[in-house]
């Protein structure tokens, strides 16, 4: 599938937007989406299940937008990413900063079908 | 301080606590308090219209640094923390019955409990001509203007006074382009702190950077000179002429409120104190440069701030006496490191000293130790003070001395004894800007605090000047090997080893991918410390790629983009300019490309130009036109060889011996793309001059009439470290042989982000060892290590000419996979004719707005 720059919205469900498709995402790093205006960092960690994850691509800390551009793995059996600015560690799951206990990212719904990815939309 | 102090619970009515004067002592007091919560009202009186400032690093001001780089707090927040200050509002009396103070714009103020920190004045002798408008003195924010202002009409200047005080004076006209000149009325300056030997050493070290000293000279009075707008005559009938005067011949206690109110003062003046810090008025206590005690005015900052610790505790339960202080101190005057430690001068009866003295290198060491040589009980250090904090710690803590105690001052060979942690007792202090003890350490480390960034953290060791970090891990360490905790160098929690226990491993065992080494030798996913770490290792060994798709997810966001982000997202691009030599033409192409996609230009330091600026889905582009104009990456983004600076050398300069730029860009190319556990930094001089600096590197070469000499293991930056002269007199083949052995072995045997600097400190056996194994090949390991760099050298490849050559990896230059937008984000501004990072409150693009 060869995405341009507009979001289709998926029939199936309308809470969801097709995001890009699996070719995409590189696996055990990440990349970043537009969704409905929001800058989304989209990780593809083939090992785990579920192996696509969504969170805000906006570092709190850094002050810029490069979460998608940091280094994924676990910490103390957290899946995370490394901020490339000033290594804060961002939950995949939950988007809890884990050296600030205060500051959280925004984390999207998504899930792959048939090679695509979709988006929840949020409200 | 990490003492815990409870408040008199019985007494629940508020406490007007008064301090007078807001020095760095009176602000240290009211800070400190008012922290404690509790029933206490905390009212500040300062004569000064500034908020407390640091008073010791005064003669910044003349070095760029502004009166607000030096406040040690502000109105506000003073008035965040409850306290009621006053500015530019001296105390004129106490009416000690009443209980009430006066101040100067006649307002009054009640108190319970009055505390006196009035500091001090400078002392200036009564010589006839002293009062002269271009005489002044050297304490305050405002005397500094005054000596800026006289300073316009002055092309000479003296200070009267060789102290510390008047020496850090000096540095500060210094500063101004004033021709500078010391007075002192001793044999010899900084007397109190130095011994004779000690004092001439530094005299001379300070006379060489432009500053003159005349000493044993009494001056009788100041007259109007004739070229000059002041004369000083000394007693010897000798003269000198100057523009301005400094005087810094010594303080004298701020006790005329004390005084007049009627409290004991000691005999030389000051206010005389017990060791509850308590005047003879039980409700009055004096801290600081003001008081006396045991007959003595303490005239540093640190015993100070120990006083207004005792005089806080007073208010409390938790009393703890001033018991003196140890004035030992460390510092650097004009830039050269002087430390002195308890009896300088060997007065205590019977000692024995021991000096080492080396007038090349500008070092002066003496150790003065006790009859029987088992104790220490002072020192002198000028000109390196790295012996400061282990000698200080033998005196405060009566340590028994080595049998030879003179090794403890003699240059490093391999033997010098070092302090157990063990040996230390709980009372000891470790760091001496927080005043933590060792037994602080210990009592952290018994409530759960085990590693050391929560060590400092909860006592708050080692975050003031860093001087004590080296210490503080010996003891840490130590402390954790006791708790049968195994002190581990496991790179992180997914690999139970060592980087060069993993380099060992994939070498081996032939292992090429990090999946692999991590399910054969690892758990969990990996992590930012061990992906980069172990992507730099097979980069290494098999020098493949980085930015294949097995090895992409390792690299840090610089190697994945072969550029080094900045501070908003965007990047910065650095072409290699081998040795610094460029011709006009790639100028050319460097200025058209910054020029077409706009962006910031600055030379480095390592002789090459950075463009700041560039979007992520740019950087193919930008480089398809340099590597189209015969640019290579400079690699400036990786833990690799960075560049090989050079001076013009032989080729057109009259004192180069050989051509350095030639051998610098053998160099540069040579080792070019090798990934190491940090990054590298090299140089080559063309003449002993030097003038490409490179015993600050890596590696360094500088030429010699009969080849090159070679020096390892240096560093400038954060931690400056002078190279080690490694070989002498080496013709082209054997200096590269030695450099690729030297390199090989550090990337196989550093730990993760080591420079070489550090990893020379921590090698076994040090230098010694180290030419062992390059130059006589003791392990038997060069021709592997040959090998290897070889390896290495012939699989090079540009990595942004295989980049931009492949469709798929130019999919990962793409700021959104399903847009072309740009980040709105990211907005400049001009500044000096180029683009900068908007700040904040300049962007006006909002977060979500697209």
């Amino acid at each position: 599938m060869n995405m341009k720059s507009k979001i289709e919205r998926n029939p199936k469900d309308l809470g969801e937007v097709l995001l890009c498709t699996l070719d995409d995402l590189i696996p055990g790093s990440g990349v970043c989406a537009l969704c409905e205006g929001r800058q989304v960092a989209l990780f593809w960690l083939p090992e785990l299940d579920p192996a696509v994850y969504a969170i805000g691509n906006y570092d709190p800390m850094g002050g810029a937008n490069v979460l998608s551009r940091g280094i994924v793995g676990d910490i103390g059996g957290e899946v995370v990413v490394a901020s490339p600015l000033y290594k804060h560690h961002y939950s995949l799951r939950d988007g809890h900063c884990l050296e600030e206990d205060s500051v959280f990212v925004p984390v999207y719904e998504v899930r792959v079908s048939d090679g695509a990815v979709y988006c929840k939309v949020p409200g | 301080m990490n003492e815990k102090l409870s408040v008199n619970a019985k007494d629940k009515k508020t406490i007007d606590v008064l301090v007078v004067g807001n020095g760095m002592v009176g602000h240290y007091y009211a800070d400190k308090l008012a922290g404690l919560g509790g029933p206490f009202r905390v009212t500040v009186l300062g004569a000064e219209t500034r908020p407390a400032y640091d008073r010791v690093h005064l003669s910044e001001l003349f070095a760029g640094k502004k009166p607000e780089d030096l406040a040690l707090t502000s109105a506000e927040e003073y008035e965040a923390k409850g306290i009621e200050a006053h500015f530019g509002e001296a105390a004129v009396s106490i009416d000690r019955e009443a209980q009430i103070v006066t101040t100067s714009k006649n307002r009054k103020f009640r108190y319970d409990k009055l505390v006196l920190a009035t500091g001090s004045y400078p002392f200036v002798p009564p010589i006839p001509g002293a009062d002269h408008q271009a005489c002044l003195v050297y304490r305050t924010i405002d005397d500094l203007g005054r000596i800026r202002a006289e300073a316009q009409f002055a092309r000479k200047a003296v200070v009267i006074g060789g102290g510390l005080l008047g020496l850090e004076c000096a540095n500060a006209l210094r500063n101004l382009g004033l021709d500078t000149h010391v007075v002192e009325f001793g044999p010899g300056i900084m007397g109190v702190q130095l011994d004779a030997r000690g004092s001439q050493f530094l005299q001379r070290m300070i006379e060489e950077l432009g500053v003159h000293v005349h000493t044993s000279k009494a001056t009788q009075k100041i007259v109007p000179g004739r070229d000059t707008r002041l004369s000083l005559q000394f007693a010897d009938k000798t003269s000198l002429d100057t523009d301005l005067v400094v005087f810094s011949a010594g303080i004298r206690p701020e006790d005329t409120l004390a005084r007049e109110a009627g409290l004991e003062i000691g005999p030389r003046g000051g206010i005389v104190i017990d060791y509850h810090c308590r005047t003879s008025d039980s409700n009055i206590y004096a801290i600081g440069e003001c008081a006396v005690f045991g007959g003595m005015v303490y005239g540093l900052v640190a015993p100070g701030y120990r006083m207004a610790d005792a005089a806080v505790s007073q208010l409390t339960e938790n009393k703890i006496p001033f018991q003196g202080a140890d004035m030992s101190t460390k510092l650097k005057l004009l830039g050269v490191e002087v430390g002195s430690i308890g009896d300088a001068h060997g007065k205590t009866e019977g000692s024995v000293c021991y000096q080492y003295a080396n007038e090349k290198k500008c070092i002066y060491k003496r150790i003065n130790v006790s009859a029987d040589g088992k104790k220490l009980l002072g020192a002198v250090l000028v000109g390196d003070t790295s012996d400061y904090d282990m000698l200080l710690q033998y005196a405060l803590n009566g340590l028994e001395l080595p049998e030879d105690p003179e090794t403890l001052i003699l240059p490093d060979t391999g033997n010098k004894p070092t302090l157990s942690s063990d040996a230390l007792p709980l009372s000891a202090t470790l760091c001496s800007c927080h005043n933590v003890t060792k037994g602080a350490v210990v009592t952290a480390m018994d409530e759960g605090a085990l590693s050391l960034g929560e060590i400092k953290k909860c006592t708050k060791a080692s975050t003031g000047c860093g001087g004590c970090a080296a210490l503080l891990k010996s003891v840490v360490d130590a402390e954790l090997a006791k708790r049968g905790v195994a002190v581990n160098n496991h790179i992180c929690e997914h690999f139970a080893y060592s980087r060069q226990e993993l380099f060992h491993i994939c070498k081996v065992e032939r292992i090429r991918t990090f999946p692999e080494l991590l399910h054969r030798y690892g758990k969990g996913l990996g992590c930012d410390i061990c992906k980069p770490a172990v992507g730099s290792i097979l980069a290494s060994l098999w020098n493949e790629y980085v930015l294949k798709t097995e090895h992409v997810g390792l690299q840090d966001t610089n190697d994945t983009f072969l550029a080094n982000m900045q501070k908003d997202g965007t990047y910065s691009v650095v072409p290699r300019i081998a040795g610094g030599e460029i011709t006009p033409d790639k100028l050319a192409v460097i200025a058209r490309v910054a020029k077409k996609y706009d962006l910031y230009t600055k030379l480095t330091g390592g002789q090459r130009i950075d463009m700041f600026g560039a979007r992520l889905h740019q950087l193919p582009a930008i480089w398809k036109e340099l590597v189209e104009a015969g640019f290579e990456t400079g690699h400036a983004y990786g833990k690799a060889l960075r560049t090989v600076k050079s001076c013009v050398g032989s080729t057109w300069c009259r004192y180069g011996v050989q051509d350095s730029v030639g051998m610098a860009i053998l160099l540069e190319n040579r080792y070019k793309g090798l990934r190491s556990p940090h990054k590298l930094k090299s140089a080559v001089s063309g003449c002993t001059r030097e003038c490409a600096e490179a015993q600050s590197k890596d590696f360094g070469v500088i030429a010699t009439e009969r080849g090159w000499n070679l020096y390892v293991c240096g560093n400038g930056g954060m931690r400056p470290r002078h190279a080690d002269l490694f070989a002498t007199d080496l013709d082209d083949e054997t200096l590269i042989r030695y450099i690729d052995r030297f390199l090989m072995f550090y990337i196989r045997t550093a730990d993760r982000l080591q420079r070489t600097s550090v990893w020379l400190e921590n090698l076994e056996g040090g230098l010694d060892y180290l030419k062992s194994v390059i130059i006589d090949d003791k392990l038997g390991i060069c021709a592997e290590l040959e090998a290897q760099m070889e390896a290495v050298v012939g699989t090079y490849q540009c990595e942004w000419k295989t980049t931009i050559e492949d469709p798929e990896r130019l999919k990962r230059f793409r700021q959104f996979v399903n847009a072309q937008d740009e980040d709105p984000q990211v907005v400049f501004v001009r500044e000096r004719g180029q683009i900068r990072p908007a700040r904040e409150e300049e962007k006006t693009v909002s977060e979500a707005g697209v």
